[in-house]
């Protein structure tokens, strides 16, 4: 499945204090693949723009909270 | 007017203005790098058609949004009347 | 000039008497990726760009005075009824020995705000891609306090502040684009 949630694994020492993390993540906004916006693109009807942030439904990002990695 | 709790139709009507003001908001920003999207330019001016009516609603019930003369005021000057935006 | 309106962008609603989050939350009001710097800056490069993108850094900046209003919302509603002990416990002790429960601008560290937060080269390319990354600075704050917080109707206002910050960095892209190629009228010589 296709995701704009990048994920690396970084290097472990057997010394690290802490637990690792095995998988750590980053976000790469919708708008990174879409250069100069096309017009007419789909939008979200107003009540639905407004809670989601953006009219057009393209840029839509919706954040998962992330508490490791 | 402070003591007064204002009733579930204000933020209903409230939501309703920031809704379409956020449309025109975002028109705004897209237009200012698409100045020749016709599409656009005709949605906004609807938008703001209804933007207009909608303030007339919201200030009848609830007073100015503006001043500096762009809203009308009543008797007393009702511009400075709690609740202001972070309180409600 | 700028004329005020009375309500805010976006409905902002505090589900928990918590005023720890206040303290996360002043990152975005004084900090150096914060709306005020982010309004400030926009603003500030209006004088020096060219003509074709005055508009969208008068609009984004505009818009970020919105979101100034909105962050100082969640810290009003999350102070304003706290007591000096739960200021306190929140990590605010230092804060409540100097303001009380005023605003202030500085962040989550207790740093006062700074004009040096704010670059201005007075170079359309520099200045625009500062703006860039001014954007996406802002929107992972917004992710970091987003993982700290608990407070799902807070979460909610965060995460339209966090998808703005998006759209503004769509923007400045595109003004970019701009400067860079006469889009709409072709000029032979």
């Amino acid at each position: 499945m296709y995701t704009n949630r990048k994920y690396y694994e970084p290097y472990i020492s057997p010394f690290d204090p802490c637990k690792p993390i095995r998988m750590k993540s980053y976000s790469t906004p919708p708008n990174l693949y879409l250069g100069f916006q096309p017009p007419g693109l789909e939008q979200f009807s107003p009540r639905e723009a407004l809670k989601s942030g953006t009219l057009w439904k393209v840029f839509y990002d919706p954040y998962e909270k992330n508490k490791e990695g | 007017m402070s003591h007064k709790q204002l009733p579930k139709e204000y933020y209903e009507l409230l939501e309703e203005l920031q809704a379409t003001d956020f449309v025109l908001l975002e028109l705004t920003l897209y237009l200012d790098t698409h100045p020749n999207d016709i599409d656009a330019i005709k949605q906004f001016n609807e938008f703001a058609k209804m933007r207009k009516q909608l303030k007339k609603k919201y200030e009848k019930e609830y007073g100015p949004l503006l001043q500096y003369g762009n809203s009308y005021s009543s008797y007393p000057w009702n511009w400075d009347d709690a609740p202001w935006p972070w309180q409600v | 000039m700028w004329v005020y309106e009375k309500k805010l962008q976006y409905p902002v609603k505090v589900s928990t008497c918590n005023p720890m989050l206040a303290k996360f939350l002043i990152e975005q009001y004084g900090g150096a990726d914060g709306e005020l710097a982010a309004a400030l800056r926009y603003l500030n490069q209006r004088y020096t760009i060219p003509d074709k993108v005055v508009g969208l850094l008068t609009d984004i900046g505009t818009e970020e005075f919105a979101h100034l209003e909105m962050i100082a919302t969640m810290i009003y509603k999350l102070t304003k009824d706290a007591t000096s002990d739960q200021m306190k416990e929140a990590g605010l002790g230092a804060h409540y020995a100097n303001h009380d429960r005023a605003l202030f601008y500085q962040n989550a560290a207790g740093v006062p705000w700074t004009a040096s937060y704010i670059a201005a080269k007075g170079d359309p390319i520099a200045d625009l891609y500062e703006d860039i990354a001014a954007e996406e600075k802002a929107r992972a704050t917004y992710q970091w306090i987003i993982d700290l917080s608990d407070d799902p109707d807070l979460n909610d206002s965060l995460a339209f502040l966090r998808e703005r910050e998006i759209v503004h960095s769509q923007r400045f892209r595109e003004a970019v684009e701009i400067l860079k190629e006469e889009r709409d009228k072709k000029k032979f010589y």
